[in-house]
């Protein structure tokens, strides 16, 4: 399935620039792989050494939290949005 | 005034220049102020605070900022109220209530606000946006317009109504969002990527903005003397105001500022309808699971919590508990102070005092304590939470005898007569 990236700015030094890429995966831990392949280093800014999420990333499938769906094994449907959040803020 | 050496990575500790960012590029940590605590510690005294302004700004050398003249309402040194009866009623000793509903928004939003604007201003950003619960959309707007900037703040579209009025009157651009708070958050972390003229409190602007809510601590301890007190309770949204009342009180004591040097006891505050820092503390995970919410206690209505962890982390290291309480025991709680203390509390205070007595209750706040209750928002913001709980008592027609029937009906004709 080709779904869509959305990088954040601190990730764009890793694309080229690019704040929005487009891969061919079903999971969102084959996603990262894809990222990792085509753009190396982007694996270890996202999962921590044990593979695990880490704690100030958040990533969004079609607007819902993956924390909220199977994290890494989350499936992504054909044309969706995968998006890449760092340290959520506000409050 | 300031101080600031630049940003430093929660996590990892690195250094950053002190600039519009938020996030470690390296290991994705937030990141807060650094100071030179020497040129800090030679610069303030007791006295040098107590010669300042009868304000936050009082603190200027403990906040990221280097303003002469702060982007300010007058906001800060809000009153700390002995609460008697209050304590009485739940079985508490020394109890105090710091009331930040008296802010010039009506919140202690407008501390955070009047840093990050003024260190916006600094920075030389023309616009500043957030996104808010409503307290922050109040503070952000009001001291947009006093200072000249253009304001964009995006709210949740389900929020009180009087939040929404009290926002848009300041004239900025007020945009109600289809979709919950965390909705609203995420949206805005997008565009502080994509609009980099734009200066968002709590976003790119955020490591300054939260300092603003060290005064909290600040004022507490010199308010008492500069004494620190036994126990505080803290409500939790992002968990960013409880971790910085934390650091607050721990700056003074680095700095000499305060008698002795106890650990001050935290405790925090949440709705059962959003209490992912609560159950993450009765768990004794170590991590803060995001949830969606569902409750009265609009401006504590974070499901994913930034500084959740660290808010956690703060409790847990000075002793103190998280307790969670339901929107009827958040009414009674809003009820509860106005009934003893004369002070008219939104719904996030509901929950503040609910969890002071629950607290109370299991033993945890003591009797014994000198406990202080941040009550941080003002009823008349959320006076929907209250229909149908209170009103009048009666509706008559304006004569005497009615009046007489009705003290007679409860039995205090007698007693009004002599």
């Amino acid at each position: 399935m080709t779904v869509t990236v959305r990088v954040p700015t601190q990730l764009r030094p890793l694309t080229g620039g690019a704040g929005e890429l487009e891969v061919e995966a079903l999971t969102v831990r084959e996603a990262i792989d894809v990222l990792e392949r085509d753009h190396p280093g982007m694996r270890a800014r996202l999962l921590d050494d044990q593979g695990t999420l880490r704690r100030f990333v958040n990533l969004f499938v079609a607007d819902e939290d993956v924390r909220f769906l199977q994290g890494l094994d989350t499936g992504l449907p054909a044309d969706t949005t995968l998006s890449i959040i760092p340290a959520v803020a506000g409050g | 005034m300031g101080h600031v050496v630049g940003l430093r990575c929660r996590e990892c500790a690195h250094m950053y220049a002190a600039e519009a960012i938020h996030v470690c590029e390296f290991c994705f940590g937030p990141l807060e102020v650094a100071y030179d605590h020497d040129a800090q510690r030679r610069a303030v005294t007791r006295e040098t605070i107590a010669a300042g302004p009868p304000n936050m700004w009082r603190y200027a050398d403990l906040l990221p900022v280097s303003s002469e003249s702060p982007v300010d309402l007058g906001t800060g040194l809000t009153p700390l109220t002995l609460a008697g009866r209050l304590a009485a009623e739940i079985g508490l000793g020394e109890v105090w209530v710091k009331d930040d509903t008296r802010n010039p928004t009506g919140s202690f939003k407008d501390r955070v606000v009047g840093v990050a604007l003024t260190k916006a201003r600094e920075l030389g950003f023309n616009v500043v946006a957030c996104a808010s619960t409503g307290n922050l959309a109040n503070s952000v707007a009001a001291h947009a317009a006093r200072a000249g900037m253009e304001s964009f703040v995006f709210v949740p579209h389900d929020l009180e109504a009087v939040k929404l009025i009290t926002t848009a009157v300041f004239g900025g651009h007020l945009v109600a969002v289809d979709g919950s708070y965390d909705d609203v958050n995420r949206l805005c972390a997008e565009l502080a990527s994509e609009f980099a003229t734009w200066a968002f409190v709590n976003v790119n602007i955020r490591p300054y903005y939260a300092e603003g809510s060290k005064t909290l601590a600040f004022e507490v301890a010199e308010q008492l003397g500069w004494q620190l007190p036994d126990h505080v309770v803290v409500p939790i949204a992002s968990g960013s105001q409880l971790t910085q009342i934390d650091k607050g009180f721990r700056e003074l004591t680095e700095l000499g500022l305060v008698d002795g040097d106890h650990e001050v006891r935290i405790s925090g505050a949440q709705a059962q309808g959003c209490s992912p820092v609560a159950t993450a503390f009765a768990d004794g995970a170590d991590h803060v699971r995001p949830v969606k919410p569902a409750t009265i206690a609009k401006s504590l209505a974070i499901g994913n919590p930034a500084d959740g962890w660290y808010a956690l982390e703060a409790v847990r290291h000075s002793g103190g508990a998280i307790a969670a309480v339901t929107d009827e025991e958040i009414i009674e709680g809003i009820r509860l102070l106005a009934r003893t203390e004369g002070i008219f509390a939104e719904t996030a205070g509901g929950v503040t005092v609910a969890t002071l007595v629950k607290l109370a209750d299991a033993g945890i706040v003591r009797p014994d304590e000198r406990v202080v209750i941040y009550i941080t928002g003002n009823g008349l913001k959320t006076v929907e939470a209250l229909a149908g709980a209170v009103g009048p008592s009666a509706t008559i027609p304006p004569t005497l005898e009615a009046v007489a029937e009705l003290l007679d009906r409860d039995g205090m004709l007698r007693a009004a007569r002599r």
